[in-house]
């Protein structure tokens, strides 16, 4: 029975969409898109209130409709993720749209449509929420992708992410299905008890059905096709966008499934996992080494950090998640300040991807320079900054249940990444002086870039406390 | 004063800081101020540090001026000096200012240099002070970053890849390192290295499993011992650097800046010898003893062919780079000899060829400065217009050959006398080393600084400034004065190795009790 009460557990997703909708009858109705820039500085603030009314609100774990939809302090970090990740990304994107023509008032609409679908996401605790929640986030994220009407790429990547997209929800869903008939309930809180310690076949074959789309979502390898052609398709900022919130809410998603549904079979699904870790790791490793592109070789990038958090997962253990939910929050941060950074690679006022044209960028912008220097060294995970805590909390969970051999090729997959951050670093500081980019001109940008890169450094400290968080977080998944 | 280790260690990196926050322009004016903050930072910290070894009590073996915080994942920031690392400390901050002076004459990105090495300072300080595996494992990963961007920035033609290789080469040794901490933190349940307070257990103390375990079906005698111990061998083996993963050294010392290949050859490679001491030897004693003859075998080798392959050298930098390749070799046969004479040998070999090998390289440094080159062919007879240059690097080679009554004779005839008393065969082969060295140090010298002035583009080559002369007086002393009265050093150390012989036979003995209790 539907009562206020589960509606007041829902309502900041409920306010979320239905501003959503008031923002778009306002963009219709008045059919400008000059009210655009206005529309994403509101969206953003929204984004960022609704992150303090669920950081905020009080603890404890309450389900809402029997459990269909979960609010817990895991769903609240990956919530105040998402939100925060999603309105720094929203703000960022405002001038590079609007100088080329691309801001529409549709945008931030999608992208907070897009935010709701993540939010039910990670708060699924029903297989139906779970693909509600998926589809709202995906179908946002296809039109975003194409944003660029006139452009081939752009609506090729956009083309590209709804087919594949398409067919993972598609065994996503064959997934679902199985299980359902095999279990005969799709709460999550019912399977678990279904599955028991030994679960039947058909539920495993469940399992890897719905292992399989989740890791499309993530863009895990061997599912990770569709990520260096729309991250190199979309609009730069849609790019940024792809990068962060929806990874977070993907991984937080799975997270929740893997422990609350099939939290009985550990062993069954920490192997698929960790396989998908080590080849993520090594694909997002090798396949960037030759790329000069540097928004593919963030795609790449971001498949190897997915193997990382991945490897949390693996491990099984609340540990896990909590060295995974850390890794995440890291590899947000670290790729808000790189795209600050791409945003403002271009000459005559056009977008550069080309990393050789940052040749002996630290002589005419050194400070800039350094701030991208510390996020590499970050990425690449060497100490003393943030990165390096990101992947010692998901190697500590894997050797802590017994995955040493998963932690010992992630480390070597980690020094072969290292390689091509270590080259955007090369060309940056002793390239040879060639074309130069233009004087990155925006404030903004580079404060999150400063900003990014100052948190890389600072974090040594004490993390800025999101140990403590994540670890409430993940002691509430796993029992 | 509670902290002053966090203030000699931070004080480089507070400076640096102010570099680059607060230093604008790249005029003569700001190149200046840029140098004379650097020097007077290096300085405080050498003068700071002093007051850390008047404190320093030789006769007690443990930490001492340990200071603790807490950190994340139930880690501790804590740092401490014993008789083995107020050495190390002692030696990075008297040769720093050393080495900010010797590249006073850098006009590329002064600023960015100077920032460079003062972020590197702190770091191989944070290494030798750290008492937290994870807080060691940083500082000791932390300074790729700033001696990457030296190879890579000031370095000569090749120095890309040069700098590749170097990063890549140590990060894939000290990643494996990682994982081995992580396992032994999961087997242990602390990361602390020692003196640890009332409650915790210390790494130094906690016994590591040494049955033997089956790993993909292959029996490992010494079980996780020999685990660990290989992991962290992977990254000190190539910092040292040993044979044969020695090849990124040469690279880089040839591609370096005259004050990176110093910070290199006389501060950076010690950590790999610190890193036995500290780790290997004392936490994984049943895998050290198994795995010694190995140890001792690979630094005869690194002996002998690291001579000979010097021997064969055109080039100044790259033959005292493998003279260094050779010199570590003592250093880790004397480790690994593990008894009294053999560790404090190699400590004392590690601190004298802390200043020669900086020296020698400086010694370079000044006649490339003048003819930009490093060939040995292009000099000859630079003593009818060098004398000054000519009798300083006299001494410096024949310490570095280890001329009794100076530095290098006391550190080579210690670990002799350990590795002897270890593996006979081993110390044989050893000393061909010595002969060796005298072979391609006296060629050297006689080849670059003997004979007629001849070639015309030397004919107006200058001696050494003052400045320069003022580099090399510090060295010269301590060199002679450790060379006549190396008890300076090995007092200090007396204690601290003798409780780490004990412990490691008493260790021994234990695991020995064990096996027979488990065949039994």
């Amino acid at each position: 029975m539907m009562t206020s009460a589960d509606f007041s557990i829902l309502l900041p997703e409920i306010s979320l969409a239905v501003y959503a909708m008031l923002a778009l009858l306002v963009g219709v109705y008045t059919g400008k898109d000059k009210l655009a820039p206005t529309l994403v500085w509101l969206t953003a603030a929204v984004f960022v209130i609704l992150a303090g009314w669920i950081g905020l609100a009080p603890g404890g774990t309450r389900p809402a409709f029997d459990g269909l939809f979960i609010s817990d302090a895991f769903a609240r970090f990956a919530k105040v993720t998402i939100l925060l990740s999603a309105a720094s990304v929203l703000v960022m994107s405002e001038g590079y749209m609007a100088r080329r023509d691309l801001l529409r008032f549709e945008y931030p609409v999608l992208v907070s449509l897009g935010v709701v679908g993540m939010l039910v996401m990670v708060s699924a605790g029903d297989l139906m929420t779970l693909y509600m929640g998926l589809e709202l986030q995906s179908l946002a994220l296809y039109v975003v992708a194409s944003l660029r009407r006139d452009s081939v790429k752009s609506t090729e990547a956009g083309l590209k992410y709804f087919v594949l997209g398409a067919l993972s929800s598609g065994l996503l869903l064959y997934g679902a299905s199985l299980t359902y008939g095999f279990s005969g309930t799709t709460l999550f809180s019912g399977i678990i008890v279904a599955v028991g310690n030994d679960a039947p076949l058909g539920l495993i074959f469940g399992l890897v059905f719905i292992a399989s789309g989740l890791a499309f979502k993530v863009s895990a390898a061997p599912f990770h096709m569709w990520t260096p052609d729309v991250y190199e398709g979309s609009p730069t900022p849609v790019t940024a966008f792809f990068a962060t919130a929806p990874k977070v809410a993907a991984m937080a998603l799975f997270a929740r499934v893997v422990h609350d549904a099939f939290g009985g079979v550990v062993g069954d699904w920490q192997q698929i996992i960790a396989l998908i870790s080590v080849a993520s790791m090594f694909l997002g490793a090798v396949a960037a080494i030759g790329q000069t592109n540097i928004k593919r070789l963030m795609a790449y990038s971001s498949i190897n950090h997915m193997g990382f958090a991945l490897m949390g997962l693996a491990s099984g253990t609340a540990f896990g998640v909590q060295a995974m939910l850390v890794y995440m929050a890291i590899y947000v941060v670290m790729n808000i300040g790189t795209f600050a950074f791409i945003l403002t690679m271009e000459r005559d006022g056009k977008p550069v991807v080309d990393i050789r044209s940052l040749n002996m960028y630290s002589r005419r912008e050194p400070l800039r320079a350094l701030a991208m220097l510390v996020l590499m060294f970050s990425m690449a995970g060497v100490p003393p900054l943030v990165g390096f805590f990101g992947k010692f909390y998901v190697l500590s969970a894997a050797v802590q249940s017994g995955l040493g051999w998963l932690a010992i090729l992630g480390v070597i997959a980690s020094v072969i990444a290292a390689y091509y951050y270590l080259r955007i670093v090369f060309y940056m500081y002793f390239g040879e002086e060639g074309e130069t980019l233009d004087t990155a001109q925006s404030p903004l940008l580079w404060t999150f870039l400063m900003a990014s890169a100052a948190i890389m450094v600072l974090g040594v400290v004490n993390l800025f406390g999101i140990e403590g968080a994540a670890a409430a977080a993940a002691a509430t998944l796993v029992n | 004063m509670d902290s002053l280790i966090s203030i000699v260690t931070f004080l480089p990196l507070v400076a640096a800081i102010i570099l680059a926050l607060f230093l604008r322009g790249d005029d003569d004016a700001a190149r200046a101020n840029a140098k004379w903050l650097a020097l007077i930072a290096t300085t405080a910290s050498f003068l700071l540090s002093l007051f850390l070894l008047a404190g320093f009590d030789p006769s007690a073996p443990g930490f001492q001026f340990v200071e603790e915080r807490d950190w994340i994942l139930g880690m501790s920031y804590r740092v401490g000096v014993d008789g083995i690392s107020i050495l190390f400390v002692m030696l990075t901050t008297f040769l720093m200012p050393l080495v900010i002076l010797a590249c006073w004459d850098v006009t590329v990105r002064v600023k960015e240099y100077m920032i460079a090495f003062l972020v590197l300072e702190s770091l191989m300080l944070g290494v030798f002070v750290a008492l937290d595996m994870v807080l060691f494992y940083l500082f000791f990963e932390a300074g790729l970053i700033p001696m990457f961007l030296i190879i890579g920035i000031w370095g000569g033609q090749n120095r890309i890849y040069a700098a590749f290789k170097f990063f890549l080469y140590t990060f894939l040794g000290s990643v494996l390192m990682l994982v081995a901490m992580i396992a032994m933190y999961a087997e242990a349940g602390t990361t602390c290295i020692g003196a640890c307070g009332a409650d915790n257990v210390a790494l130094l103390s906690h016994a590591f499993p040494s049955l033997p375990i089956s790993v993909l079906g292959v029996d490992v005698p010494g079980g996780m011992q020999t685990l660990l111990w290989l992991a962290f061998f992977a990254s000190f083996a190539v910092k040292m650097p040993m044979w044969p993963v020695h090849t990124w050294l040469p690279d880089a010392h040839v591609q370096a800046p005259t004050a990176g290949s110093v910070v290199l050859a006389a501060i950076l490679l010690k950590m790999g010898g610190y890193g036995f001491l500290r780790f290997s030897l004392p936490m994984f004693p049943v895998a050290s003893d198994l795995l010694a003859p190995l140890v001792l075998w690979m630094s005869a080798i690194a002996i002998v062919y690291a001579s000979l392959v010097a021997l064969a050298q055109s080039d100044m930098k790259k033959l005292i780079a493998y003279s260094s390749v050779a010199h570590m070799g003592y250093v880790t046969a004397g480790i690994f000899s593990a008894n009294q004479q053999g560790l404090d040998g190699a400590i004392f070999q590690m601190i004298s060829h802390g200043f020669i090998s900086g020296a020698l390289f400086l010694c370079v440094g000044v006649v490339y400065d003048r003819m930009h080159t490093r060939e040995i062919n292009a000099y000859g007879g630079l003593v009818n217009r060098m004398p000054a240059y000519a009798m300083i690097f006299l001494l410096f080679t024949m310490a570095n050959v280890g001329l009794p009554g100076t530095s290098g004779f006391v550190g080579e005839f210690l670990t002799l006398m350990g590795i002897f008393q270890a593996n006979t065969w081993v110390a044989f082969v050893a000393t061909t080393g010595v002969i060796l060295s005298a072979a391609y140090g006296l060629w050297l010298y006689r080849r670059v600084v003997m004979g007629d002035l001849i070639k015309e583009s030397l004919k107006s080559i200058t001696d050494m400034s003052r400045r320069e002369k003022w580099i090399f007086a510090p060295l010269v002393a301590m060199t002679l004065l450790l060379g006549v009265y190396p008890a300076l050093v090995t007092d200090i150390i007396g204690p601290s190795v003798e409780t780490l012989v004990s412990d490691y036979e008493t260790a021994q003995a234990d695991a020995e009790a064990a096996t027979r209790l488990a065949q039994n």
